[in-house]
């Protein structure tokens, strides 16, 4: 019955390379289409601010299967070509060499890119922004011993930059505008613990700076701060956010949210389409609020949830968003979306760089972050599913194993 | 002679139930796990990335990496979540007296 089907999938990153994967997995026979804007195979993002850019991994590192695994499962694979438009009702797109795809469900994962610094001086030799391998490369060939790099923003994407630039012998500053780092990730105490990280390790970190311009002469010579500091650098990385590239859906005439809405099983307001990964906007029932994740766990399995909604699985997607980042020797990771919580619990050693912190809101955990305790950050996820309520005092007793609160 | 040769890893009694150990044998890195009071052996490095699979948390019969989420099952190896999708070798266990012994092949 499905043979004659065809089954497109826009983006080959994580969303799109695992709903590829799963139609295979799940047994579909039709043609399964992938088509990725970028001219490699799909991959995860990851790496590009971690291995990638400290030069310990080569672009490889990032694909999600090994060379081959795709097209041996007969997938498609049309790269370095991009969707031009999507024709909803005829069930038929337009890529940019003219060509036209039929369609009977589309899935589109064009997850986003990053978003630009509208500023003079942006388009100089030496102003990055780091989304692609393309990107990565850019500019792990600039953090050289002894270049001057500058960040702008002190998010994930800005601090793995500034630990790469420093483990490559590199001058690191980053300017911030709000008055912490990570402000919208972390708490204000792991705040202080991830910026002392920095200051330890050489970063210059200036909070409360409010970007102006950059400077050059056809090359990046200098940063200039709104209140007229300037700042010499070579290399300016700006990780000021992700933009989700929802235009093709919204010229689709789909229905636009922040990022495609989509229902619980990824499905968009059109039946026939689905969506996953960073673009999707989509309704969270642990959370109890519609989410819009820029995370890699969330891009597989949402991606794989909606492959089985392709194929008539139902299955109502939701998780607690989960995130890590890597910097220097720490392994930073959060579970949950905290809103409100009235305690912290810190279990662990914080002055030795391995701990987690629980945020409890009458007993129940609302959320946590770890500092090398991946176990313990991971297991969270269990004790905030459970619906129990936790003691204060039993979390931060590092004799009493997790397992045992929870099953008690 | 057998093709497997067998090594003392851990006493009985040391692995608590649903507790699993790393131990390194023959330069090898291997978890030792305790599943309701039944031992397995596996190999402890993650198929998917690079993390022991020892400081992950049983649930059921599979054991989740701290890294990255994928589960595996402790009986047979086999990657059951994603992001992984190689199985892991499993290893036979010997119980003499005190001592949980794992069986490495030869060679």
């Amino acid at each position: 019955m499905t043979t004659d089907q065809t089954f497109v999938i826009i983006g080959a990153g994580q969303a799109g390379g695992w709903t590829a994967k799963t139609l295979r997995d799940e047994g579909f026979e039709g043609r399964v289409i992938i088509i990725g804007d970028e001219n490699f195979a799909p991959h995860e993002r990851p790496p590009l601010s971690k291995e990638v850019l400290l030069g310990d991994a080569e672009k490889d590192v990032c694909l999600l299967w090994p060379p081959g695994t795709l097209e041996d499962a007969g997938i498609e694979l049309r790269l370095g070509v991009s969707v031009s438009a999507i024709d909803a009702d005829g069930h038929t797109l337009s890529l940019g060499n003219g060509e036209t795809i039929g369609w009977n469900k589309l899935m589109i994962a064009t997850g986003g890119r990053a978003r630009p610094l509208p500023v003079d001086g942006a388009d100089l030799d030496g102003v990055y922004t780091l989304r692609s391998i393309e990107d990565a490369e850019g500019i792990r060939a600039r953090l050289v011993s002894g270049a001057n790099v500058l960040v702008i923003g002190a998010g994930w994407i800005g601090l793995e930059v500034a630990a790469a630039a420093r483990k490559r012998d590199a001058n690191a500053t980053v300017i911030e505008l709000a008055d912490r780092v990570c402000a919208r990730a972390l708490t204000p105490e792991m705040s202080a613990w991830v910026h002392e990280l920095h200051v330890s390790h050489g970063v210059e970190i200036r909070l409360s700076a409010a970007f102006d311009h950059f400077e050059g002469d056809g090359k990046l010579q200098r940063a200039v701060l709104g209140d007229g500091t300037a700042i010499p650098c070579d290399v300016a990385v700006v990780g000021i956010g992700l933009i989700p590239n929802t235009e093709l859906a919204e010229q689709a005439g789909l229905s636009i949210d922040n990022g495609i809405v989509v229902d619980e099983h990824g499905q968009t307001s059109h039946p026939d389409i689905f969506s996953a990964g960073d673009v999707t906007n989509h309704p969270n029932a642990l959370l109890g609020r519609r989410v819009r994740l820029e995370s890699w766990e969330n891009a597989q399995n949402q991606g794989i949830n909606a492959a089985k909604a392709m194929l008539g699985t139902m299955q109502p997607y939701a998780e607690i968003p989960w995130f890590w980042s890597d910097q220097y020797d720490a392994n930073i990771q959060m579970m949950g979306l905290p809103e409100n919580w009235d305690e912290t619990v810190i279990r662990g050693d914080r002055d030795a760089g391995e701990f987690i912190e629980f945020y409890l809101k009458e007993g129940e955990i609302q959320g946590a972050a770890a500092i090398n305790n991946a176990r313990d950050l991971r297991f969270t996820r269990r004790m905030m599913t459970s619906g129990k309520k936790f003691e204060a005092a039993s979390l931060a007793d590092p004799d009493i194993k997790l397992q045992k609160l929870l099953k008690g | 002679m057998s093709d497997v040769t067998f090594h003392p890893v851990v006493k009985m009694g040391q692995l608590d139930e649903d507790e699993a150990v790393q131990v390194i044998v023959e330069g090898k890195e291997v978890s030792i796990i305790n599943l309701g009071g039944e031992y397995y052996a596996m190999d402890d490095i993650c198929s998917h990335a690079y993390a022991s699979m020892s400081d992950g948390y049983i649930e059921g019969d599979c054991i989740e990496c701290p890294l990255h989420g994928a589960q595996f099952n402790i009986k047979t190896g086999k990657a059951e979540t994603p992001p992984a999708t190689v199985d892991l070798a499993t290893y036979e266990i010997k119980i003499e007296g005190d001592d949980i012994l794992v069986g490495l092949p030869n060679g």
